[in-house]
């Protein structure tokens, strides 16, 4: 095998060598994904990570609340609660070696009637049940002094000193970067439609040619109860919960300097307000059960709701601009935890029912994932020779960009040239993006990779040289407003 | 690969630091025309800033006539008049630089740059922000539905259209009813796609009567007022939107392949904000007297920055009018600007009025004019100008008060305003 490889074009016609066998073929270039492909790779084995999409990261993982998670709320017990809080620490090392965006924000829990007040010493409790004993229940006078732009009628609160917020797309890409260059195939645009366990492999038929693998994990997110299906298992039906979210302006970034999370009731969990890693402040998300898969349009019922939230928990954020607004789908299942089976005589390991905790419990899902592919019979030889990990593009605000690095400008132009105002996103930067190990190929991958027009103008100033840099890196023809050289799809806004 | 996915921080060396007499942040029209009227009387250097490869502001790529009426007396096309201020600012000594943005402030009149050249700080006597405008693209108008491709503002369909040379759809829906959103209709016209509505929340479509007549008779293009777009529709590319009565709450979609939201301008604020200089909160511009002098002592801003938005020459023009203000402040060398001043309030309909404040030692406004946006059209305006319960003024207009365009009332109703009294309030019925 070799480790440097990268990955294969993925408009490359026909499917991977018809005669090769991977050891293992992972469904589903998300966190969860590209987590198990790279934890799977650091063994002596071939990898395969295989992605319906045009884009590693495409799926739910593009499109949650960014939260880097203690675990203090999950239901103690539960292989959530574990996985979640080993993954917290996991990624947060992980992050800083790659350079993933991280900020160390804590959070306050906000009890704005009797009910909630009530629920916090209980919460409390939880969290020392979970192993995380930093929580400290505070008087509305404590709470207005952390957030003073609060709206009325606070009545306590419950501090998570440790609860973060990250870079949700980084995380991803970080991860699928790192696999490929541990010899991960990366294979896009290859979305599964058949999978026939044989003697000695299973065939999955793709729309991108047939794959072939000793083993099976299934990571497909929203689709992994469809995959599931196709292995002959009835064990879960995944129900797409629409979340939409408000991200407002980065003039509205000091109103909210930590994350204010809802108490979570017999009436339902409300909206939290967040600040994003860009910079901006997040307000959402709603929570509805859809039986559309595709159902990533946001609604007028959406934002009548979040702007009613938000008019109660901050009035001074409604004043200011939105930035962006989107839909983003939880896998939701009938269990209530994450749904981890391996099934030896079928060389098939199911990694299902991961709501948005995945994001930090992604490697701690992998390692969980490789030590019940090991039990069930897959060897597992540590390889002595694995690259470093990748070292990431600075996207988050609190580290020094490059359009501020005077050094680096220095050394090359490309990073003084500002294309992107409103994000301040480089030439440079773009240019990186597109030749990167998993370079973008389309608007929006590039947007995820840079933040280039996810600011406040949505394009108005940069749209058209934006698109007109991309089709010159990428050396594909532009199309109208500098769109996606991909096939067309749905496509979500920008960002947590 | 360090190039590709480069390493994290490298530590910043103390920037280098260039000292000018008079910095312009913004090289459109009014920054421009500041910088061909100060650079001959500024013993020192006048410095223009401007983030795009190119100096001229929005009506680089507005390639329609229409420019240069007041301010150069002849007609021009966007392109054509852009390219006369760049020429002018050089020819009368100002010194140019493009793709040199300024990304914040390091003390009062010092900000911080990035362009291809290096990071650096420049030091300046007296600062114009001259950063104009944008519309309000889709998501801050708060429309839900699909997020598919082909949903643009003007500007981005101006870029693509008449600088890029790219192609759009074949059949748009415009959203507004303003000067801009005829602007890109003739856009989308030479780009080949046909207009199959124009969307405006008001009961007639507003701007110019000379637009409006060829608008519907020559264009050909249907309007639909007193109605709003309430959902985007279509997966990869938009294949319609869905349209509401205001009055009935009947609803339709209406097939098409683009839709262009027009208007509805905010300023390019984020410099005044970073800064901390008052905001007029009607405007979102910074708060400026007729002197266009804002709140922080030598820093003075022009242009659809403060009312988004008046025309180009108009914008031009306040670069002119800054020109006295601030050869006085560079002569008074530091000496403070006089007060907090009067606030001028606009009354409903008005949405806002500029400049809203006024000091004892302000000039007259710039073409003795008050700038003033209203959200109801009135047929011929009474206005009413009232301070400390009596009134100040009352003057009849000649011409109409129109949403979708700038009104302008003479300053002369300010003539009897006490400079040290109470907020100045003005109506219009």
């Amino acid at each position: 095998m070799d480790p440097t490889s990268a990955s294969r074009d993925p408009d490359a016609p026909g499917a991977p060598d018809p005669g090769e066998v991977f050891d293992v073929a992972v469904i589903g270039a998300g966190i969860v994904g590209a987590a198990i492909a790279r934890e799977l790779s650091g063994h002596r084995l071939s990898v395969a990570l295989v992605e319906a999409r045009d884009d590693v990261g495409d799926g739910t993982s593009k499109a949650n609340t960014a939260i880097l998670h203690t675990g203090f709320d999950a239901r103690p017990g539960t292989l959530e609660a574990r996985l979640v809080a080993r993954g917290y620490a996991l990624l947060g090392d992980y992050a800083e070696r790659t350079g993933i965006p991280v900020e160390r924000t804590g959070a306050v829990l906000v009890a704005w009637n009797e009910e909630e007040l009530a629920a916090l010493p209980g919460l409390k409790e939880k969290a020392e049940a979970n192993g995380y004993r930093r929580c400290r229940l505070i008087g509305p006078d404590e709470v207005y002094a952390q957030l003073p732009a609060l709206g009325e009628g606070v009545l306590g609160g419950l501090t998570v000193p440790d609860e973060s917020i990250i870079c949700t797309w980084t995380t991803n890409l970080a991860l699928a970067t790192d696999a490929a260059r541990r010899g991960t195939t990366v294979l896009l645009n290859h979305a599964v439609t058949e999978a026939a366990v044989g003697e000695e492999h299973t065939t999955l038929t793709t729309n991108g040619g047939a794959v072939r693998a000793r083993w099976v994990v299934n990571a497909a997110g929203l689709g992994a109860d469809v995959i599931d299906g196709l292995l002959g298992h009835r064990r879960f039906t995944v129900t797409p919960r629409r979340g939409e979210l408000f991200v407002f302006d980065k003039l509205a970034r000091p109103l909210a300097d930590r994350i204010v999370l809802p108490v979570p009731t017999s009436r339902g969990k409300g909206v939290l307000i967040s600040p994003t890693i860009y910079g901006n402040v997040m307000l959402g998300p709603t929570s509805e059960d859809l039986d559309d898969k595709a159902a990533t349009g946001t609604s007028e019922d959406g934002f009548a709701f979040l702007l009613g939230k938000g008019e109660r928990l901050m009035p001074r954020l409604l004043a200011e601009e939105v930035t962006a607004s989107y839909a983003g789908l939880r896998a939701a299942t009938e269990h209530g935890d994450y749904l981890v089976e391996v099934t030896p005589e079928q060389r098939y390991l199911l990694v299902g029912g991961i709501r948005s905790t995945g994001l930090t419990a992604g490697m701690a899902i992998a390692e969980h994932a490789a030590a019940l592919l090991a039990e069930a019979g897959l060897p597992l030889v540590a390889r002595d020779d694995l690259p470093e990990p990748p070292r990431m593009a600075t996207i988050g605000e609190a580290t020094l960009r490059p359009y501020q690095d005077a050094a680096r400008i220095a050394a090359d132009p490309a990073y003084g040239t500002v294309v992107c105002f409103c994000e301040r996103v480089t030439a440079g930067e773009i240019r990186d993006a597109c030749h990167a190990t998993l370079p973008a190929r389309t608007l929006e991958g590039l947007r995820r990779r840079t933040r280039a027009m996810n600011g406040r103008c949505q394009g108005f100033f940069c749209g058209a040289e934006v698109g007109r840099l991309l089709a010159e890196e990428t050396g594909r023809a532009p199309r109208d407003e500098g769109a996606s050289t991909g096939a067309p799809r749905e496509r979500q806004d920008t960002t947590p | 690969m360090s190039t590709t996915e480069p390493t994290g921080a490298t530590e910043a060396p103390t920037p280098r630091r260039e000292t000018v007499d008079v910095l312009i942040v913004g090289g459109g029209p009014a920054g421009l025309t500041a910088a061909a009227r100060l650079a001959p009387r500024v013993a020192g250097r006048v410095l223009v800033l401007d983030r795009e490869a190119d100096a001229g502001g929005i009506p680089r790529h507005s390639d329609h006539p229409g420019y240069g009426l007041r301010d150069l007396r002849r007609m021009m096309s966007g392109p054509a008049y852009a390219r006369t201020l760049v020429a002018r600012a050089a020819e009368a000594g100002a010194e140019i630089r493009t793709r040199a943005m300024v990304t914040g402030w390091s003390d009062e009149r010092t900000v911080e740059v990035t362009s291809p050249d290096g990071r650096y700080e420049i030091a300046a006597g007296a600062v114009v922000l001259a950063t104009g405008a944008r519309e309000r693209p889709r998501t801050a108008r708060r429309v839900p539905g699909d997020r598919p491709q082909g949903v643009l503002t003007t500007g981005q369909l101006q870029n693509i259209v008449h600088m890029h040379h790219g192609t759009v759809g074949e059949r748009a829906v415009v959203v507004g009813g303003e000067l801009v959103s005829w602007s890109a209709v003739l856009t989308l016209r030479e780009a080949g796609c046909r207009t199959a509505l124009m969307v405006s929340r008001y009961p007639k479509v507003e701007s110019y009567a000379a637009f409006t007549v060829p608008g519907r008779t020559v264009l050909g293009v249907p309007v639909a007022t007193r109605a709003r777009v309430t959902r985007i529709i279509g997966k990869g590319r938009v294949s319609a939107v869905e349209i509401e009565h205001l009055d009935t709450g009947r609803r339709r979609t209406v097939a098409c392949d683009t839709v262009v939201f027009t208007g509805d301008w905010i300023p390019d604020h984020e410099l005044v904000r970073s800064a901390g200089i008052d905001l007029d909160p009607h405007t979102l511009g910074p708060r400026v007297d007729p002197g266009l002098r804002t709140s922080r002592p030598g820093v003075f801003a022009v242009g659809n920055l403060l009312h988004p938005v008046d025309t180009a020459d108009i914008a031009a023009l306040d670069g002119a009018h800054v020109t006295e203000q601030v050869l006085r402040w560079l002569a008074a060398d530091g000496r403070p600007t006089t007060g907090e001043g009067v606030p001028i309030l606009a009354e409903a309909p008005l949405r806002w009025i500029a400049p809203s404040v006024l000091r004892p030692d302000s000039p007259a406004p710039a073409r003795n004019r008050l700038l003033l946006w209203t959200d109801a059209f009135v047929r011929v305006p009474r206005v009413t100008v009232r301070q400390d319960g009596r009134v100040v003024a009352r003057r009849t207009l000649p011409w109409p008060a129109a949403p979708g365009r700038v009104l302008r009332i003479p300053s002369s109703v300010l003539r009897d305003v006490d400079p040290h009294g109470g907020p100045v309030r003005v109506s219009v019925r």
